[in-house]
């Protein structure tokens, strides 16, 4: 790139305790122009994007505005520099109206101090204009589709007459028509100057709209160049990288009979009442046999896999384990059908922080050890000394806390603590889900080593590489149904990214 | 101590590593507390270390210790039990009522029930009060502090109207009615012990059984520490969370009739504030009001800090004024002291386990390489 960058990287680092999220990243963002990062989940670009917008500093390294040096303490300090960011998840009060999320920590005040709400209410009626999007100032955001929502978002950041803007992830709640509108907003932005970086999934979406394209893999820079030099081939093979190889799934076994079979399963959308995050999925699972769900953000993944384990309700459909119907069953009683789930977040969802790593491995088998009536410690203790063994959790011992493990030594504890329930079938929501490279082989080695042994096995994923190599299967998943299945063996990435939709999008706009 | 406050399984601190004196002081602090308030006020007064004073003071500790290990439940899953107090109040009351005999005007008679089954029905009344605390918390999702502050008004009116604002005097009982027993708990003593203080220690001993030793006690730390990690675990949080008010409001009931049987009378304004006195102790004791984390053994020295610190100020004759004003201090002390130990915990841990960490097999290639 030649002249007119206005923000840039400069060999930028980023560890989170044993994680190295960045290795000496260099990226440029063009004065004017869209720039477009692509990467898969965990490649570094949310971390690159809070390190751009002062939200984290980084570990080395320094970044530098229209050529010199600059470091933001926080994002305040970045947005009084013109650096505004769209978050990926929304950080809107809910509580709070339209107008109060969009002024809010920088209201204006009259002269006697108090907040000039018709000001902010007309400056608000003009940008919703603006976006052509209805929404009156007043309306609660806890009261708006997750679209509009996004919209609220992206009118704040325009709020602030952003030189910089950072959007990660602005069109995974937009219809297709909200989409145009940002994209025409945008060009009407960068006419006047703005520069953009651009982060999606939707990879036709975002050629469509960027100048530039940068990659990010495993947390350095693989790929940099003007967008109309490349095609969607060029992006996908530099994302996954042409030699990543998770492993071979087993193949040895014949499958035997159906463990896990789903049958025309519905669930409400909490988040949009009315809707269903998954709608009529069926699907089924053999002893020994690895299926890949594979799907974007939003496609229904992690709430069908929640309401297989019981953790959500399902509103029609049945969920059998060897047979038997799980209908009406508690996650415990699932768990000892033999169904068991390993969560998405783990932070969230499978770990007791205050407790130690041994305690947590042991907590959905506490029944194993129980002799009369107590829990008793050598039993627990063999029983925990063999999950870390099985698993191959390094840690400094079952006391150890449980914070003090790596991403991908804790994902392999709740797997652990999983296993210890002796499964059939096992469900894995994003199992890869920010750990690194060879954490992520670990894991998907393990699963290989679970068919063997006679599991069935059910993981999901949003990035296309984890989907061939291990799996026998590959389920895709959009919009709460299932679009596509594919025999893993025979499939390409291309044909598995189209049926997800990514870019369906794009194709509906190449008349542009 | 040192074991009692590291994370649950894990070896104690010193020895594996070297002696870390702040470290010990930190983690041993409620301990140290009790020996320098015990020591200060033996200095003070005579009479303070006296054998017969110190049960005295044990005796007025077990009321607010047998509370705490009730609240002690209810906050390591992250709740509060505000209506501990007036369940005091009420027990006494419902004990005294039917102490006093139950006039049944269509029968003519009055029933005079044996003390067993009087303790029984009040220690019932105080499940019946956590029941409800426990189904509006966990079924309909009210706030622990509001739910249970509603039911603080609503138990200590009830005891108000049991009695019509009046205290229920001798309940002796009356041997031609063989009901006579009611004062045995507070009178007697066995092996020179106070029977309040042997009751203490049993509720104690249960607690802790049950928190370190069952599965209800495991699940009780993991719903505390993350209720939904809990809940995919199969842990039945629901249920923990009822059984936990349940058992807080036992354990009211159970310091009510002491108190009952200690005065011979019942009092409905009797456990007035009571609840803040059992919040504090656990917080003493190194619980943490997020969830998750405390003891029993912390609890205990907590009720004993600040039973043995209430006590010291009346027998030296600081103003009652005063007196709160140091039961104050020392509980914010207490609180910040809690949050530098979680705090430290956090770093040192994550210094101990980083270091040694052995080498990724996986990991020796280049990462872009094939790891299979």
């Amino acid at each position: 790139m030649n002249a007119g960058v206005i923000l840039r990287a400069v060999n930028v680092e980023k560890r989170y305790g044993g994680t190295h999220a960045l290795k000496g990243v260099d990226f440029e963002v063009a004065e004017g122009k869209v720039t477009a990062l692509f990467g898969e989940n965990g490649a570094g670009k949310s971390t690159l994007m809070k390190i751009l917008s002062g939200i984290e500093a980084p570990t080395s390294g320094h970044l530098e505005l229209r050529g010199k040096p600059v470091r933001f303490a926080n994002t305040v300090e970045a947005r009084d520099q013109g650096i505004s960011i769209i978050h990926q998840e929304l950080s809107l009060c809910p509580n709070l109206s339209v107008r109060d999320n969009i002024y809010m920590g920088r209201e204006i005040t009259g002269p006697a101090g108090g907040v000039d709400y018709a000001a902010e209410r007309k400056n608000v009626q003009e940008l919703m204009a603006r976006l052509e999007e209805p929404i009156d100032p007043d309306t609660l955001v806890a009261d708006l589709r997750l679209g509009q929502q996004q919209i609220v978002e992206i009118a704040r950041a325009l709020s602030v007459n952003a030189r910089i803007l950072i959007m990660d992830e602005p069109t995974s709640a937009l219809s297709a028509s909200e989409v145009e509108v940002l994209f025409k907003v945008m060009r009407d932005l960068t006419a006047t100057g703005v520069s953009i970086v651009y982060i999606s999934h939707h990879l036709e979406e975002a050629i469509e709209i960027s100048d530039f394209a940068t990659v990010l893999r495993d947390g350095t820079i693989v790929a940099h160049e003007e967008t109309h030099n490349v095609d969607l081939d060029w992006i996908v093979g530099n994302m996954v990288g042409r030699n990543f190889d998770l492993g071979q799934p087993p193949a040895s076994i014949a499958f035997s009979d159906v463990a896990l079979e789903i049958n025309e399963i519905q669930v409400a959308d909490p988040s949009n009442p009315g809707r269903l995050s998954v709608d009529g999925v069926s699907l089924t699972v053999h002893s020994g046999e690895i299926v890949c769900i594979y799907g974007l953000m939003g496609a229904g993944r992690t709430e069908m896999l929640e309401a297989a384990a019981g953790r959500v309700p399902l509103l029609r459909g049945q969920v059998k384990v060897q047979g038997k119907d799980l209908n009406g069953l508690s996650i415990a009683e699932r768990i000892q059908q033999g169904l068991s789930l390993v969560p998405e977040d783990r932070q969230r969802d499978g770990l007791v922080q205050t407790m130690s790593v041994g305690r947590n491995l042991s907590l959905a088998s506490l029944g194993s050890f129980i002799k009369r009536g107590l829990l008793s410690g050598t039993a627990e203790d063999t029983l925990v000394s063999q999950g870390i063994r099985d698993v191959r959790v390094k840690t400094a011992g079952p006391g150890a806390a449980i914070g003090s493990l790596s991403g991908g030594n804790q994902q392999k504890v709740v797997i652990a603590k999983m296993l210890a329930t002796n499964p059939k079938v096992i469900l894995l929501d994003e199992p890869s889900r920010g750990i690194d490279v060879g954490a992520k082989a670990e894991v998907f080695g393990l699963l290989s080593e679970l068919a063997e042994k006679g599991l069935a096995v059910l993981y999901s994923t949003s990035e296309v590489g984890e989907c061939l190599s291990i799996a026998h299967r590959v389920i895709v998943m959009s919009k709460g149904r299932i679009s596509a299945e594919f025999d893993a063996a025979t499939t390409t990435k291309e044909q598995i990214m189209a049926a997800s939709g990514e870019s369906a999008t794009a194709s509906n706009m190449n008349g542009h | 101590m040192s074991s009692a406050r590291t994370l649950p399984g894990a070896r104690p601190g010193w020895l594996s590593g070297g002696l870390d004196i702040p470290r010990l002081l930190l983690e041993g602090r409620a301990f140290i507390a009790l020996i320098v308030i015990t020591v200060i006020f033996s200095l003070l007064s005579p009479n303070y270390l006296s054998v017969n004073n110190l049960l005295t003071m044990s005796a007025h500790v077990a009321v607010f210790a047998i509370l705490a290990v009730g609240m002690l439940m209810v906050i390591l899953n992250g709740g509060i039990d505000l209506s501990v107090g007036s369940t005091v109040g009420l027990a006494g009351v419902v004990a005294g009522f039917l102490m006093q005999g139950v006039p049944i005007p269509a029968l003519g008679v009055t029933l005079y029930p044996p003390v067993w089954v009087a303790v029984l029905v009040a220690v019932g009344v105080g499940a019946f009060v956590g029941w409800i605390n426990g189904t509006l918390v966990s079924r309909f999702g009210v706030a622990p502090f509001v739910a249970t502050l509603g039911t603080l008004y609503v138990v200590r009116g009830a005891a108000l109207l049991i009695t019509g604002g009046l205290t229920y005097s001798n309940l002796r009982g009356n041997p031609e009615l063989g009901n006579t027993g009611f004062d045995w708990v507070g009178f007697n003593r066995i092996f020179g012990i106070p029977t309040g203080v042997l009751v203490m220690v049993v509720i104690a001993l249960i607690g802790s059984l049950v928190l370190t030793r069952t599965a209800f006690g495991r699940w009780l730390y993991a719903s505390g520490g993350n209720e939904r990690a809990a809940e995919l675990s199969g842990i039945p949080v629901k249920k923990v969370k009822v059984s936990i008010y349940v058992i807080s409001g036992v354990c009211a009931a159970i310091a009510g009739v002491i108190i009952a049987s200690e005065l011979t009378s019942a009092n409905p304004t009797t456990g007035n504030s009571f609840e803040l006195t059992a919040i504090a102790a656990v917080v003493i004791g190194g619980a943490a009001l997020s969830g998750g984390r405390g003891n029993i053994r912390g609890v205990l020295l907590g009720a004993f800090v600040i039973g043995f610190l209430s006590d010291g100020l009346v027998i030296i004759g600081v103003s009652e004024y005063w007196q709160m004003v140091f039961k104050g201090a020392v509980i914010v002390v207490a609180v910040m002291l809690n949050r530098l130990e979680y705090r430290s915990k956090k770093v040192k841990e994550v210094k101990t386990v980083a270091a040694p960490a052995p080498p990724e097999k996986m990991l020796q290639g280049t990462p872009n390489q094939p790891v299979s």
